[in-house]
């Protein structure tokens, strides 16, 4: 107990020099206007962490499976397929792109739809292979790929424009807009969360132990897949997919605090996740010079990781 | 007090229980026994909601299962199914203490801690209480999920083949632990057996199925007679009493 909360306040040490460096590091000109300009990017870098390590640690445990995130399984391409349906049916100036309230709603109802449906079709039928479930995955993204590929050609060019905006968001270009929004269902899934993070212990048992213990098992699988969707879908909002990184932070969680409480895991990778972001964003912005992008490098690293996992994986199962 | 009534599943079309009913006689442990298939552990998992019946009911205290709140059903009736494969690393104390949730909500206090104890020596478990779960043998690794399960500290306690894997010394120990279960604290007991000589030594009543069907209910000695298990099982099994215990000599028998 004692050891898992001395490596918590490392790792929050650790993400707060991050976040300092990112913020003081070589200020040039004018303090008053770089500043302020930073400390919004270190807002959007932080919720977003937190985001991603939360939805994919509570995605993990429901799923039973330490490979697949909701990202993996293409739950933040379901974001730019809506987006692009928006855009085409409606236009950039419909009240769809223009209320961002709106916007946002529409893009969360549907990836938790599509959320619900992948659950019931993959997890709920007997046990799929994991191979199974990764090719069917990487096909759908891949038939989502080439529906928003196939509309974004036909669509009229300068509406274009103003979608690729829209989905080109990284963490250099943040949709500032949207952190209020952000912010506020983080809040409320933290403050939601924390009721259930001992229920999300117990269903770490498996589904018949769980229901043993009196969890209303498959309720609280649909409440977490919703709570997922809506938090990968604040990230992907803010800042644009980042596949791998869900994946990277929560097995570093699972593996540098032996614990199987998500109070301490969730809180854990959250750290992990800003220290990567916020510092990986450092890297990119004063070594790299921004001749490349953070979800690059991620997205490489995570790769090779991800790779990892899979043969350990199987490893252990042959 | 468990009601079965009129109990049936099917998967597909196929009936895997069919029109089953049978009380539970409280402070007893009662086998289900039967061939492969017979639907043992389907009406156990019927009886304890992890598996809902196409029709019929099952009654706990009068009421019907389904209309109990999770977590107080909990605190009544527990289950241990045969497979139990945790992804999480967790140590014997820790996957013990989860038996005290329904009570806890997670937090225990000195009295869990007291249940917690109690189970783990109930088991014998007690040099091996701070090992990780995926360190043990299956042996094992099955008597800290019965530690579990008494931990939970229910009237009801339901075990889906809980001597699998197990050799005869274990599951001779099992049984016992299970018979003093009964006897010293009052629980009732009910389990899915293999092996009908275990159902012949050490429980009162005895189930048996066959196809889905209710085939025999009873007490125990009204089932190990040749003519009942001929009924159950196909084969002419020859008994012999030994100190007062029936053994069925089934290996070399007639099918």
């Amino acid at each position: 107990m004692r050891k898992n909360s001395t490596k918590l306040i490392a790792l929050g040490v650790l993400a707060i020099i991050c976040i300092l460096f990112y913020g003081f590091y070589d200020i040039k000109g004018g303090f008053d206007y770089a500043f302020p300009r930073r400390m919004v990017r270190v807002a959007a870098m932080v919720l977003t962490g937190i985001a991603i390590a939360y939805s994919t640690v509570v995605f993990q445990t429901i799923t039973h499976n330490r490979i697949l995130t909701p990202s993996v399984m293409g739950l933040d391409s379901m974001y730019t397929v809506v987006q692009t349906l928006i855009y085409f049916f409606a236009g950039s100036m419909s009240v769809w792109v223009l209320n961002k309230y709106l916007n946002f709603g529409a893009a969360i109802i549907a990836m938790v739809l599509f959320a619900l449906i992948l659950y019931r079709f993959l997890f709920r039928a007997d046990k799929h292979p994991i191979y199974l479930l990764l090719l069917i995955g990487m096909i759908l993204g891949t038939l989502l790929g080439s529906l928003v590929t196939f509309l974004q050609v036909i669509i009229d060019p300068v509406e274009y424009l103003s979608l690729q905006n829209r989905l080109f968001a990284n963490f250099v270009n943040v949709k500032k807009d949207l952190l209020y929004i952000a912010l506020a269902i983080l809040v409320v899934a933290f403050i939601y969360g924390y009721r259930m993070m001992g229920k999300l212990d117990v269903m770490s048992l498996g589904r018949e132990n769980a229901m043993n213990l009196g969890i209303n098992y498959d309720r609280m699988v649909m409440n977490v897949l919703i709570l997922s969707s809506v938090l990968i879908a604040t990230s992907t909002a803010l800042v644009g997919p980042i596949t791998f990184l869900g994946l990277i932070v929560a097995n570093l969680a699972y593996q540098y605090l032996t614990t199987y409480k998500h109070s301490v895991l969730i809180l854990g990778a959250s750290l992990i996740s800003i220290i990567a972001i916020v510092g990986g964003q450092f890297l990119v912005e004063h070594i790299f010079e921004l001749r490349t992008t953070l979800s690059v490098i991620i997205n490489f690293i995570g790769g090779i990781y991800f790779i990892y996992l899979l043969l350990k994986e199987s490893r252990a199962a042959g | 007090m468990i009601q079965i009534k009129d109990l049936t599943k099917r998967f597909g079309k196929k009936p895997v229980v069919e029109d089953v009913s049978i009380t539970i006689e409280p402070k007893t442990i009662t086998s289900f026994i039967g061939p492969n298939g017979a639907g043992k552990s389907t009406l156990l998992s019927m009886v304890s909601r992890l598996l809902e019946a196409d029709s019929g009911e099952v009654l706990l205290d009068q009421n019907s299962v389904r209309k109990w709140k999770s977590s107080e059903f909990a605190k009544r009736v527990s289950i241990l199914k045969q497979t139990n494969h945790i992804s999480v690393r967790l140590t014997v104390r820790e996957l013990v203490s989860f038996g005290r949730y329904p009570y806890s909500k997670g937090h225990l206090n000195s009295e869990d801690e007291k249940f917690v104890d109690t189970a783990i020596e109930y088991m014998n478990l007690g040099d091996m209480q701070h090992k990780f779960i995926d360190e043990l043998s299956g042996g094992q690794k099955q008597r800290a999920f019965i530690a579990m399960v008494i931990a939970q500290d229910t009237e009801y306690i339901l075990l889906d083949e809980p001597l699998n894997n197990l050799d005869m010394k274990h599951s001779v120990q099992i049984m016992k632990i299970l018979r003093r279960l009964v006897d010293e604290l009052g629980k009732t007991v009910i389990i899915v057996l293999h092996d009908i000589n275990f159902a012949s030594v050490y429980s009162d009543r005895i189930v048996a199925l066959k196809d889905g069907k209710l085939v025999k209910d009873g007490p125990t000695h009204e089932i190990i007679n040749s003519d009942a298990l001929r009924d159950i099982y196909d084969m002419d099994i020859p008994i012999q009493e030994q100190n007062g215990c029936r053994i069925c000599i089934y290996f070399n028998s007639h099918t």
